[in-house]
């Protein structure tokens, strides 16, 4: 059962998404912590394992959902749920192409879906800040905490970086190189 | 075998493709259009920009979208498969292999030191992924407002993102209706 599971999951992930890139995670978000596959935590190390692996990000995390929810079978039931909606649904649009293009409820749809995309990525976002600083918990003096200094410290040089288009993977391992610097700081909760 | 048009040849272009596009989405146009239009002369440019366009406004990540749509237009639905089955495989491969170790490596303690540095490097690359997402809306009082909207209730009151999608598409469509009938009257 728990292969359908994985399939129906992904296919309705597949189908909702609109929009490249991470256009997909807040759903994504939303399915794998209700079911209880990851942690908030797992999905956002999971985002630097997929961007340093080749691939779209969708399939990247349904593949490796399914693997460690039920092996190579959930990996194959996860990444076909994913794939098919928009297989199908291309298959149809390119015989149809120019009534689609010019269809003026399909453009209107877009008009409402490409805002609401931002707005829902925007909540992820959030969701995922108040994971990255206040992981432990929020208590009084959190915000002179090392472990918050340091994310802090970390989210705002590497924001600097992607703004001046510093490659991606680049960004990883120097964060990466941080984090690992921060591990030999006596007494600190990593 | 510039000219070879077969299921094979869509699969092992698209192989290609998934393999070496890291980050996925936009990242893979440049890539998608140098193999299919320049050396595979499969389709034309006219083409990509027509994928692109309808990858936008269709669900699932755009790699799969140009894939499946590459492949149906030179070899029809067996076409589609193999272009499709070729761009998902590199990353279903890697993704598997490692996902066999991930967990124990994480739980070792400088890998677990990375993580938590890389925690914070991803969120600056997901605030600047947003940034770029938001600067190539549409302006203007209605898309704000939805992307408002649509922040307020997933992000402040944990409202579900299915609902919430199909009720901005349905905003969006009144709001291009209605302005739409206003140009026909003047």
């Amino acid at each position: 059962m728990i292969l359908l599971q994985l399939f129906l999951i992904f296919f309705k992930i597949g189908a909702f998404t609109f929009g490249g890139g991470y256009a997909m995670l807040p759903l994504i978000q939303e399915e794998v912590i209700a079911h209880g596959w990851l942690t908030g935590e797992e999905i956002v190390n999971f985002i630097a394992v997929s961007e340093s692996t080749p691939g779209p990000f969708a399939v990247n995390i349904s593949t490796y959902v399914g693997m460690e929810t039920a092996g190579l079978a959930g990996a194959v039931a996860a990444t076909l749920g994913v794939v098919l909606p928009s297989f199908i649904i291309i298959l149809i649009v390119a015989r149809i192409y120019d009534a689609f293009r010019k269809n003026r409820i399909v453009s209107g749809c877009m008009e409402g879906l490409k805002p609401a995309v931002v707005g829902l990525i925007g909540a992820s976002v959030l969701s995922i800040a108040g994971a990255v600083f206040f992981g432990n918990g929020v208590s009084a003096g959190i915000l002179a905490s090392p472990e918050f200094l340091i994310s802090l410290g970390i989210f705002a040089v590497m924001l600097i970086l992607a703004f001046r288009k510093v490659h991606p993977i680049l960004i990883i391992a120097l964060s990466a190189a941080v984090g690992i610097g921060a591990g030999f700081i006596p007494g600190i909760g990593i | 075998m510039k000219n070879d048009r077969s299921a094979l040849a869509l699969f092992l272009t698209f192989l290609k493709i998934g393999a070496f596009t890291f980050g996925g989405g936009y990242a893979m146009i440049p890539l998608i259009q140098k193999e299919t239009v320049e050396s595979k002369k499969w389709i034309s440019d006219d083409d990509i920009l027509e994928i692109v366009a309808v990858a936008e406004s269709t669900p699932g990540p755009i790699a799969v979208n140009a894939a499946t749509f590459v492949g149906c237009r030179v070899r029809g639905v067996p076409g589609a498969i193999a272009a499709t089955f070729g761009v998902v495989l590199p990353s279903f491969t890697i993704i598997s292999l490692i996902s066999l170790a991930l967990r124990e490596f994480e739980s070792l303690r400088p890998v677990r030191c990375a993580f938590f540095g890389i925690r914070a490097g991803v969120l600056a690359l997901l605030v600047k992924a947003l940034v770029s997402m938001a600067s190539k809306c549409r302006r203007g009082a209605i898309p704000v407002l939805i992307a408002l909207g649509a922040f307020i209730l997933a992000g402040l009151l944990g409202a579900n993102v299915i609902p919430v999608l199909i009720g901005c598409a349905a905003v969006g469509l009144a709001n291009s209706l209605i302005t739409a009938k206003r140009r026909e009257t003047k």
